[in-house]
């Protein structure tokens, strides 16, 4: 893993900490009453907040995603730094699309 | 990540958990984007969809999933406290593990609740 990688990686986990931990609790909150489309539409429609927090989630998730994978690849499938980064580039920003597709479903009335 | 070469099976298997269970979360979020997208058709598609949740296998894939969850904050955060931190190793895996410890405890109240 290269220095900025290596960086990235441990910032991107720092995001995520606080991130993946409100979203377990909410999770939590949201199972207590029984898990609905209508409870979770009712809160996601039209928020922004849950929006922004889950769109930087998602980009987050890509990042670090991204970097693990290569860093895998790379050192479990030795396949060169190129086609690592190629190959965990696309799979990264194709679940960052499908990511913030999800995002859009929810929030968009 | 590249762990070091160490002598004690259970440390070269720690340094480990942060890549594999990792990886396996990477491979859940494509089915979890895809139930929630469901939403883009309306409220009963996404209902529709979730009911799947009350099927036994899904319940015990969501358990499964839980707990790569905590394994890998598990890991994670204990990489970054060796690397960070100027506690002893020891108190690092155990700091680590109680966090863990309490991420699994309230996944699996989600999970059987």
């Amino acid at each position: 893993m290269t220095g900025r990688a290596y960086a990235l990686q441990r910032l991107s986990a720092l995001v995520l900490i606080p991130l993946a931990l409100i979203h377990l609790g909410l999770t939590l909150y949201a199972f207590h009453d029984g898990l609905t489309a209508a409870e979770i539409l009712s809160r996601t429609r039209g928020s922004m907040f849950w929006g922004l927090f889950y769109s930087l989630f998602i980009l987050a998730i890509g990042l670090h995603g991204t970097i693990g994978l290569q860093t895998i690849l790379r050192e479990s499938l030795k396949l060169s730094r190129k086609a690592a980064g190629m190959a965990a580039g696309i799979a990264g920003l194709l679940l960052i699309i499908a990511g913030l597709y999800a995002v859009a479903a929810v929030l968009l009335p | 990540m590249n762990p070091r070469p160490v002598s004690r099976p259970a440390l070269y298997w720690a340094a480990m958990l942060p890549g594999g269970s990792g990886l396996a979360l990477m491979l859940f979020l494509p089915a979890h984007f895809f139930v929630l997208s469901r939403a883009i058709d309306g409220e009963a598609a996404l209902a529709d969809t979730l009911s799947w949740t009350d099927h036994p296998i899904v319940r015990l894939a969501e358990a499964v999933l839980i707990f790569l969850f905590a394994v890998h904050i598990f890991g994670g955060l204990r990489v970054l406290a060796l690397e960070l931190l100027p506690w002893r190793d020891g108190q690092k895996t155990f700091a680590a593990a109680a966090i863990a410890g309490a991420i699994l405890a309230a996944g699996l109240l989600i999970v059987t609740g």
